[in-house]
């Protein structure tokens, strides 16, 4: 069994400062780490692993710095990298990337099991898992939330959706995209941090993955940004400080009119 | 480019039900539709009950191009993804609008990837642009940190999905009647890697938060897994759902579904009640679009209040059980008095 999971490097959202005069990201003293979403991916993997025997191989599109991102991947338990780095790939969207990395799944072959993340926390779009799919032409299921069995042919998992679980039987080779029920990520180990920091990690770029050039970057992503606000988070509402248990009494009266006037109770 | 003409909006059915995304998006072409005359189109895979299409046959739409076969009933990512997509190229819509929903943002990739055209994920806005008819389309990134708008010029159709729950499914009828077309797609295209071997419904309670117009949510501030019963008891009092912060559901106080949020659900209520929730950016990301916040934290210094409608910077243990008391006590004295109405003070 051979399983790939394309992992991204994010900025720490809880980190992120906007420049309010400029309306875009204030990048000095970012933490850059694995999407948060991508470990449920990775943990997915290394079970299978564990039952199975799977070997793994992790893949990313960025800059060199991914790289870490793919190292932490390996400390966990993850067996190869590839990184994907080029300046050909800057700027690219959804479209562009999920061809890029379609390109290099193609490359590696014989997988049985392409595992993504439910979505980036920074892009957001849950988009790039289905569009692997759809440049490989094969089958895709996504918000995977548990994996009942994972044979080399078929993989029989629940599906989370608006309403409830479906169980699945998915002929491989095939993309799932899991979500965060799927698994609890492990942490890295010391003798998995020692094998990643040996490992040295290829870095591939368009004609190593034979991509046609009008496929990728800006000039191979259909859609363009143009243009960036930082919304107004206040809404300038009413704040009140009870300090004495008659005003607590008034604020509850307060919140109860409120009800009455969304004609809630 | 000039041979794709029309909206596409990607209508939703539960065994035979019209969903009420479907309502949504057909609100939001008909608003884009106002700034241009655009035919619109509904596409619903699956069989709809009778009744259901006589409520759609005066929304104001063109068309509805239904795929009325026993095999789409429920989604199945390839059969959809192949149809839509066949359906593409042989009618050629300018635009299509999905719900994100999970269907929506499976079968919107895989038609945008075949069709090599952009798509936006989760739009909050979507308009016209003035001089050149493009599509742009609005959404919140990194985080809810800022918003972005989106075009796609130079390929079509210009697709776009948006979040349940963030436009009105309110519609007004017309005197127009809709035209449904039965699509009969190509044998072929129904194969399937896919099983659907099994469907386990998950508890209502945390099922359709999305759907509810009052939410009561909770977070680390309740301390325990038992003081959350204070918020599942005023969703309830509330007829809503009960939420809570990932922090609340990491530590098994509420369910997963229940998690609202950046890595949980996007929910636009009439009202967000929330207490013991810090407002992280995470958490604010999910409840942005709610009508009206009111927010009970200690900290007056909250994050939380810098959204919230009407805040309270108090003990929750102490607000709660008495506004818990107060609406129990107004629900007795409405029953005692057999009151149909409004009137409850
Ligand atoms: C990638 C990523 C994704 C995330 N996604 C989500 C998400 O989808 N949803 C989400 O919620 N979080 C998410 N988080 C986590 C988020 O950053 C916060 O950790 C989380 O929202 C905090 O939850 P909380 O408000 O319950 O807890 P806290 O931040 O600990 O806040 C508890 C609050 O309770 C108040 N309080 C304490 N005691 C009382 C009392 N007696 N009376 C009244 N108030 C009291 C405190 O003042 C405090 O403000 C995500 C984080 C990351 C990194
Ligand atoms: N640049 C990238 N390199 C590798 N994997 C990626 C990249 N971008 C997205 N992915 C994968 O696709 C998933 C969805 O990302 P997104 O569509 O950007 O929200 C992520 O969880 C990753 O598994």
């Amino acid at each position: 069994m051979k399983i790939i999971i394309p992992i991204k490097q994010v900025p720490e959202t809880g980190d992120v400062k906007m420049d309010s005069a400029t309306g875009t990201m204030k990048r000095d003293g970012v933490r850059s780490i694995v999407n948060p979403l991508d470990l449920y991916a990775i943990e997915t993997g290394l079970k299978i692993k564990e039952s199975t025997g799977a070997h793994i191989t992790v893949i990313t599109m960025g800059p060199p710095k991914a790289a870490e991102a793919l190292k932490e991947a390996v400390a966990m338990g993850c067996d190869d990298a590839m990184l994907l780095s080029d300046k050909s790939f800057a700027g690219s969207d959804t479209c562009a990337t999920s061809y890029v990395l379609a390109m290099a799944i193609k490359k590696i072959a014989d997988y049985n099991l392409v595992i993504c993340g439910e979505r980036a926390t920074d892009g957001d779009t849950g988009q790039v898992g289905p569009g692997i799919s759809a440049w490989l032409n094969l089958p895709v299921c996504t918000y995977i939330s548990k994996i009942i069995s994972a044979g080399e042919k078929i993989l029989t998992a629940e599906r989370l959706v608006e309403d409830g679980y479906e169980t699945l039987e998915i002929k491989g080779p095939c993309v799932i995209t899991v979500v965060k029920e799927a698994a609890s990520p492990r942490l890295p180990t010391l003798s998995g941090k020692i094998r990643a920091k040996k490992l040295t990690i290829p870095i591939l770029g368009p004609s190593d993955i034979n991509a046609h050039p009008e496929h990728l970057g800006l000039a191979g992503s259909p859609t363009k940004v143009v243009k960036i606000e930082t919304p107004k988070i206040t809404r300038n509402g009413e704040l009140i400080i009870p300090k004495s248990p008659e005003e607590m009494e008034a604020a509850a009266d307060k919140i109860i009119k409120y009800f009455h006037k969304l004609d809630i109770i | 480019m000039n041979e794709y003409k029309g909206i596409w909006i990607i209508g939703e059915q539960k065994e035979g039900i019209i969903q009420s995304i479907t309502y949504e998006l057909l609100a939001r072409a008909l608003e884009l539709k106002g700034s241009r005359a655009h035919e619109i189109s509904i596409v619903i895979f699956g069989n709809i009950h009778d009744a259901e299409l006589k409520k759609i046959r005066n929304v104001n739409a063109d068309y509805l191009l239904q795929i009325n076969d026993r095999r789409v009933d429920y989604f199945l990512p390839e059969p959809y993804a192949n149809i839509l997509y066949d359906l593409v190229q042989k009618r050629r819509p300018e635009i299509i609008i999905g719900g994100a929903t999970s269907s929506g943002r499976t079968i919107m990739p895989l038609v945008a990837t075949r069709c090599r055209t952009g798509l936006t994920a989760d739009c909050t806005k979507l308009e016209f642009e003035e001089k050149t008819g493009h599509l742009l389309q609005s959404r919140p990134a990194i985080g809810g940190n800022i918003m972005a708008t989106i075009k796609c010029a130079d390929n079509r159709p210009q697709m776009a999905t948006v979040r349940p729950k963030s436009f009105s499914s309110k519609l007004k009828t017309s005197e127009k009647i809709l035209e449904i077309i039965t699509m009969v797609p190509e044998e072929k295209l129904f194969s399937s890697s896919v099983k659907r071997i099994k469907f386990t419904p998950i508890s209502e309670n945390s099922s359709n938060i999305q759907e509810s117009d009052v939410i009561a949510a909770g977070g680390r501030g309740l301390k325990k897994k038992e003081n959350f019963k204070l918020i599942n008891r005023l969703a309830a009092l509330l007829g809503g759902c009960a939420g809570a912060t990932r922090d609340a559901v990491d530590r098994g106080w509420a369910a997963y579904p229940q998690q609202i949020g950046l890595s949980g659900k996007t929910v636009s209520p009439k009202l967000y009640f929330c207490a013991g929730v810090s407002g992280s950016v995470q958490h604010l990301a999910g409840i942005k679009t709610a009508a009206n916040i009111i927010a009970v934290n200690n900290d007056c210094e909250a994050q939380i209040f810098k959204i919230a409608d009407l805040g309270i910077a108090a003990d929750l243990f102490e607000l709660l059980p008495l506004l818990i008391e107060k609406i129990e006590k107004s629900r007795k004295s409405v029953n005692d008095k057999n009151f149909s109405g409004a009137e409850h003070e």
